[in-house]
């Protein structure tokens, strides 16, 4: 017997997608923002004088990098308890998605960082600037405009990675998804419409990244 | 008291010895030019009388202050030791105002207003006053080498060094900014500067340094080294040059 397409199984459950897609949404931003974040300071730290501080990021960086994102979502819900730190299931998917885009973006950063040509560093030093100074004013904005790509490219991979987080039941979009499914087994019309809204909101948060990356880079006279 | 002393300066690269114990004192108003073939170390040399390449061995005194490799004493050193740089080094996403007023906001805490008339001033002084809001990709290679003295001025030095400012130049703007150069000496800037523009240092300068394998092989008042070289080093290195 075929298949009898009933989309219309799916429109009573709307609200369970929306909410879904909304959390997606909340966990990208915040995920992004205090991932790139934590990616801007391990790049600063990596590029320490101090061998242990710089070792330590490094070792951060090859344990999540090497490491399955489902695996580090698990520690994070399951493992950590046993520490005494309970978190509720956003907590931990959000804290999972900083960890992770904040080791990928440390390296993306610091290949930004050493793209900068080092007579910008020897300027900046001539002028008495400290580390931190030259840092902030010198290096950091033409750095991240020379990778802004890559790391954009980067928070689209999470945002689509946060999927996993259903696996904890953190109620986002691939969460609703599969408690549609498991309410009327209309698997094909969820999964494709959901296929759908993450090509969407990946393609939005593209455009949203080009639009802050113009902003941020624009030649805005400061004076 | 000279303005710096530097007293047996040591420094190798690896296995490569580049400065072989050097002495010399730069005088309040003194303009001195290195020159050299290249590998003699004078680059090098110039490099650390403000930091950037750190002493393997000898002192480094600024002011009667002895400076040591810390980064306070580094920082100190900076504020009263300017550089300009041979690829101009301007940052590309500030204004060529911004690039000067940049240090003195973050370092000496000036407020904007009074960055921006210390700015101007230099950037007027160097005959840019119609550059001001220009990226440094917009303007000429010697606009830009004005920029950086500009920019080094902005944070009152007491000395200027120059590393070869012009050799990244074509021809035809290497005099304006030499121009800017020989003002500033004319208005009794403590100079030093590595150059390979002969007439130039034998016109401004008041005292020549030839650096050869790593010391300073001669030295004295330009016109006396120029037409009476003691050393068939620098004899050959003159007369290669004419």
């Amino acid at each position: 017997m075929a298949y009898a397409f009933d989309f219309g199984a799916i429109v009573p459950h709307w609200e369970l997608l929306l909410d879904g897609a909304i959390l997606t949404t909340e966990l990208t931003v915040v995920g992004a923002v205090v991932g790139v974040g934590l990616g801007i300071m391990g790049a600063w730290a990596r590029a320490s004088r101090t061998p242990v501080v710089s070792q330590i990021v490094g070792v951060y960086v090859e344990l999540i990098r090497n490491t399955p994102f489902l695996v580090q979502l698990f520690f994070i819900f399951f493992g950590l308890p046993a520490l005494g730190l309970k978190l509720t299931e956003f907590q931990a998917a959000v804290l999972a998605m900083i960890v992770n885009l904040g080791a990928y973006s440390t390296e993306i950063v610091r290949a930004g960082i050493q793209a900068v040509p080092h007579g910008q560093l020897e300027a900046a030093q001539s002028l008495a600037m400290n580390r931190l100074q030259i840092f902030r004013y010198v290096i950091i904005l033409p750095a991240l405009q020379k990778i802004w790509p890559a790391l954009s490219s980067q928070i689209v991979i999470v945002m689509l990675g946060s999927s996993v987080c259903s696996q904890i039941a953190a109620e986002e979009l691939t969460f609703g998804a599969n408690y549609i499914q498991a309410l009327n087994f209309r698997a094909f019309e969820v999964y494709f419409i959901v296929t759908g809204i993450y090509l969407v909101m990946s393609i939005l948060l593209r455009m949203v990244l080009k639009v802050l990356g113009n902003y941020l880079f624009e030649r805005r006279r400061h004076v | 008291m000279s303005l710096v002393e530097l007293h047996a300066i040591h420094k190798s690269f690896g296995e490569l010895q580049v400065l072989k114990g050097i002495d010399l004192s730069i005088d309040e108003g003194q303009v001195i030019a290195l020159i050299g073939k290249s590998g003699s170390g004078k680059s090098t040399l110039l490099r650390t009388i403000n930091g950037l390449e750190v002493i393997d061995d000898g002192a480094i005194i600024v002011d009667g202050k002895k400076i040591s490799d810390r980064d306070a004493d580094l920082l100190g050193l900076r504020l009263q030791v300017g550089m300009v740089f041979q690829q101009f080094n301007l940052f590309p996403h500030y204004t060529a105002l911004e690039n000067v007023m940049l240090s003195p906001q973050v370092v000496k805490k000036q407020s904007k207003a009074d960055a921006r008339k210390v700015a101007e001033e230099m950037l007027i002084k160097v005959g840019l006053a119609d550059k001001m809001m220009h990226y440094p990709d917009q303007l000429s290679g010697g606009q830009q080498q004005r920029v950086a003295i500009a920019r080094a001025l902005a944070m009152k030095p007491k000395v200027l060094l120059c590393d070869e400012v012009t050799s990244a130049l074509d021809p035809e703007l290497v005099n304006e900014v030499l121009a800017v150069v020989r003002q500033l000496a004319e208005e009794g800037m403590t100079l030093v500067m590595v150059t390979h523009e002969m007439r130039f240092a034998r016109e401004v300068c008041d005292k020549l340094v030839f650096m050869h394998q790593g010391r300073i092989h001669e030295t004295g008042d330009p016109e006396e080294v120029f037409a009476n070289p003691k050393t068939p080093e620098l004899s050959s290195f003159v007369g290669g040059l004419a």
